[in-house]
């Protein structure tokens, strides 16, 4: 029993977490609301009561994963950029502007238009990656900042260019459907993204642990100084993760264009780049956990939704709610008491036999 | 006489379920220097980790003047008066070593503010009365370890501890600064105090030691008076077999100079001439040592031959191709190799396992990946003939290097350098922190290489480690060629002294100096 409880501790952990964050939220629920019981329900079931909102979780978690793999790859080599946002949005928009512009057959579309997106962010990541490298500028300010010029960037270019003036919103033109990614259930929106990000997460996770450069990366992220030493050159990692960070972002956020909206609609930012941040850290940068992070995640930005439209909860409080449980989970040290004494009565009975 | 610390039945397991105290006891009596000796692994800095509250014991109570204590934290410690010098040394790197000497203790200026200058003063004054040099204005990280093993030194003197516990103070000093911190130590047993040391250098403990206890395989062996003991015994305790302490030395056959350097300078950041116009070749066959007090250029010497450093004039060529300007992995793959000064810094990423420690210079080549795949199988196997072949104390390949004790993480590096069989090795204090049985070993390999006809050039804090297997010494002095004595049979320590020092230079002596 107690070998078991070694061996899954970082489950387990996750779960008496999650364990605690409901119990404070019914806490906080039944503080706020004045029908409490529908509200917990609406919040923690509500994700799965209808197909929409089943179907819903996994849009949600799609381009989630791509940002938290994005992150995971520079937070290994201890590059805190935090661009993913930006490439994402300037990524997307470059890319909706090409798919607009160009006319071919989907199996060179797709992956063209995909292509283009990605590599928009990898050169727009580049950039805090080259500062890095070069001139020790913080990465962390130069990705942030660069976050903004993105969006007014991509902005200016929709509104400007390739705004659809007959749409009557402030959106794009309508990707022609050679670079659409098709939805492949009946009457929801899941479409290939989420194919292609589970893939993805497993190719990262081969990148970063069965390869040269996965290594280079990671011995850098652990030590900087014994990567130098042994001869890894720093500099290309610093570049290296941080463009391929810009990659998988803006790539993910084509895939949600190409298979969700079909048309470039973001007049604000989506935040996908900033809970890409928080997966990472729930998933400890690993790309296997990011998924089921990103799922949680999505979870919970779901069951907010829900709680939000379907009950008296203040969206505040949602807030609050979704925000104590990802605390408690991205807590290092909960709980490693309780291993440690484990670990001890083991040690001592295998030391007297 | 009264026993001012008493451990009873000290049991510590880890969180990886190693077991690294195991029913220990200890007496220390009062006013008196307390020796801890043993193999590298048996649980020394752990014991001491638990006195000083960094580790928590499972089991087991710990007395101090007769009095039960629980300490949870170093803070429980200094506040009941224990002091403590790390193995790994644990100053902040981006304080000056001023501040480093005050933290948790500063002098405040309007009650809020760090006063600087007072810092400063103090430092200079607590480093006059304890005859240790340090440069209060330089931070942390650009100092040389053994300048570092000086200001912590210096800073738990400073917090005026009645027990002081010292983990291997001595592994970077060279004999002469050991010498002052020796008289230091048996000022403060005069004044009262109690001192524990751990050392690998038994000449030192038994210079210095009233008591001697032995540990092995996390348990205490036995503690007895030191005079009892010849350097012999201890060793024999420690290890359970016979050591030679014998200079060692075969015949040499020099061949050409492999590793040669021309008028090298260089001038750090602040304008300072750090080397001056170095010249000296290392040839084929030969152990060429490096001798010198600590802080007179060695560092930046070792970081300019691998690389890690440019120098600002000279030459440096290995076989006659330049290195200068060269990457490290570039200058790595003509065939030279390099254990570092500071272990912990260069030589090792601490939170990865030691399998990705050991593959850090040859990942990329043949043998460990194919293509751009790892070939982890391959490499888990080169691990485990490493971990044999230089009898490192692991769980597993597995094990994250923060879980060995310092000696083994030594020979952590010690075997990934020595093991990519360079034409140059370039050796930084290579058994620092190496227990007697595992120096000799290393040495034995390092004299293998040579006889094989590899240069190695040798800096080492430890002149004996120095004159045992040198073929030729030379002396830095303030970054510059102090000495060079070509015959190493004929000199002792005594004779290298005053050109450490710089009392004397070359051109003052002749007969067993030559240029
Ligand atoms: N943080 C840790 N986690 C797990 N195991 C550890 C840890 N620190 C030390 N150990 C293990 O505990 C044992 C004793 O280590 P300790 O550092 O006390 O040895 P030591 O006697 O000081 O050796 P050395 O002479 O090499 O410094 C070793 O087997 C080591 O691998
Ligand atoms: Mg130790």
């Amino acid at each position: 029993m107690e070998k078991f409880l070694l061996k899954y501790f970082t489950l387990i952990r996750v779960i008496i977490a999650i364990g605690i964050g409901i119990v404070i939220s019914v806490f906080l629920i039944y503080l706020t609301s004045q029908e409490p019981g529908f509200s917990l329900r609406s919040f923690l079931l509500g994700p799965f009561l209808t197909r929409s909102r089943l179907a819903h979780l996994f849009e949600t978690a799609s381009p989630i994963i791509f940002c938290g793999l994005a992150i995971a790859v520079a937070f290994q080599a201890k590059q805190f950029n935090i661009g993913a946002e930006g490439s994402l949005y300037l990524g997307a928009a470059v890319g909706t502007a090409f798919a607009v512009s160009t006319n071919m057959p989907a199996f060179i579309h797709i992956p063209l238009v995909l292509l283009i997106a990605g590599l928009t962010g990898a050169l727009w990541s580049f950039i805090p990656g080259i500062l890095k490298a070069k001139w020790k500028a913080s990465e962390l300010v130069s990705s942030l900042m660069l976050n903004y010029v993105a969006y007014f960037l991509g902005l200016y270019l929709i509104n400007y260019h390739f705004r659809d003036k007959e749409a009557g919103f402030l959106v794009s033109f309508k990707l022609p459907e050679t670079a659409w990614l098709a939805r492949f259930i009946p009457d929801t929106r899941i479409h290939y993204g989420i194919i292609l990000a589970l893939v993805l997460a497993v190719l990262v996770y081969y990148f970063l642990y069965h390869t040269t450069a996965g290594y280079e990366i990671r011995s850098t992220g652990f030590n900087e100084r014994f990567a130098r030493f042994g001869g890894i050159s720093v500099f290309k990692v610093i570049i290296l993760c941080q463009v391929i960070l810009g990659f998988l972002a803006a790539f993910g956020g084509m895939t949600e264009v190409m298979g969700i909206h079909r048309r470039f609609l973001w007049q604000s930012s989506p935040g996908y780049g900033w809970d890409g941040i928080i997966v990472a850290i729930i998933g400890r940068s690993h790309p296997l956990l990011i998924v089921p992070a990103s799922f949680f995640l999505a979870y919970m930005r779901v069951g907010g939704r829900v709680l939000n439209l379907m009950s008296d909860v203040p969206a505040e409080m949602v807030m609050v709610i979704q925000s104590i449980i990802i605390l408690l989970i991205t807590a290092e040290a909960f709980l490693s008491q309780w291993k440690y004494r484990i670990t001890v009565r083991q040690a001592e009975r295998g030391g007297a036999a | 006489m009264e026993k001012i610390l008493e451990a009873k039945d000290v049991l510590k397991v880890y969180e990886n379920g190693v077991i690294a105290n195991r029913a220990v006891s200890i007496a220390v009596e009062e006013n008196t220097i307390h020796a801890v000796v043993g193999e590298n692994g048996a649980g020394k800095t752990t014991l001491m980790k638990i006195i000083f509250g960094i580790e928590q014991a499972q089991d087991g109570e710990i007395f101090f003047k007769g009095e039960k204590v629980h300490i949870r934290s170093p803070r429980d410690a200094i506040r009941i008066g224990i002091g403590m010098v790390h193995q790994h040394l644990m100053l902040a790197p981006d304080l000056t070593v001023a501040e480093n000497m005050v933290l948790g203790n500063e002098p405040l200026r309007a009650k809020l503010f760090l006063d600087t200058d007072r810092a400063g003063e103090i430092t200079l004054q607590v480093s006059e009365e304890y005859g240790l040099q340090v440069p209060p204005n330089k931070k942390i990280k650009d100092l040389p370890i053994g300048v570092r093993q000086r200001v912590e030194i210096l800073k738990a003197l400073f917090r005026n501890a009645e027990l002081l516990i010292l983990d291997e103070p001595t592994s970077v000093l060279t004999p002469q600064e050991t010498e002052v911190l020796f008289k230091t130590l048996k000022n403060l047993k005069k004044q009262g105090k109690t001192i524990i040391f751990i050392s690998h250098k038994l000449n030192e403990v038994k210079q210095i030691a009233d008591r001697v206890t032995i540990m092995r395989d996390a348990r205490v062996i036995d503690t007895r008076d030191a005079s009892e003991l010849t350097e012999h015994d201890i060793a024999q305790l420690m290890v359970g077999r016979d050591i030679s302490f014998e200079r060692i030395r075969a015949p040499v056959t020099l061949g050409e100079s492999l590793l040669s350097v021309r008028n090298l300078s260089y001038v750090n950041d602040e304008a300072i001439l750090v080397l001056n116009k170095m010249s000296f070749d290392v040839r084929s066959g030969e152990i060429l040592g490096l001798a010198g007090v600590v802080g007179n250029g060695q560092t930046e010497l070792v970081r300019i031959l691998t690389g890690l450093l440019q120098p600002s004039e000279g030459e440096i060529t290995l076989r006659g191709e330049n290195l200068i300007g060269l990457s490290p992995r570039r200058i790595r793959e003509k065939g030279l190799c390099h254990i570092p000064e500071d272990r912990m810094e260069d030589g090792v990423a601490e939170e990865t396992t030691l399998e990705e420690n050991f593959i850090l210079d040859r990942y990329y080549k043949p043998g460990f990946s194919k293509g751009l795949r790892l070939l982890w199988k391959d490499i888990s196997q080169h691990s485990r003939e490493l971990i044999e072949k230089f009898n490192i104390l692991a769980q597993s390949t597995k094990t994250p290097v923060s879980a060995l004790s310092g000696g083994n993480i030594q020979k952590v590096v010690v075997a990934r350098e020595l093991s990519s069989d360079p034409d140059v090795i370039i050796a930084a204090h290579p058994t620092r922190g190496i227990d007697v049985g595992s120096e000799e070993m290393v040495h034995r390999l390092l004299q293998e290489a040579r006889d094989r006809g590899k240069a190695i050039f040798l800096a080492s804090a430890d002149l004996d480690e120095i004159l045992k297997l040198s073929t030729r010494v030379i002396v830095i002095y303030n970054g510059g060629i102090a000495a060079h004595f070509q015959d190493v049979s004929k000199i002792t320590a005594g004779d290298l002294g005053p050109y450490m020092l710089g009392v004397q230079r070359e051109e003052a002596v002749s007969g067993k100096v030559s240029a």
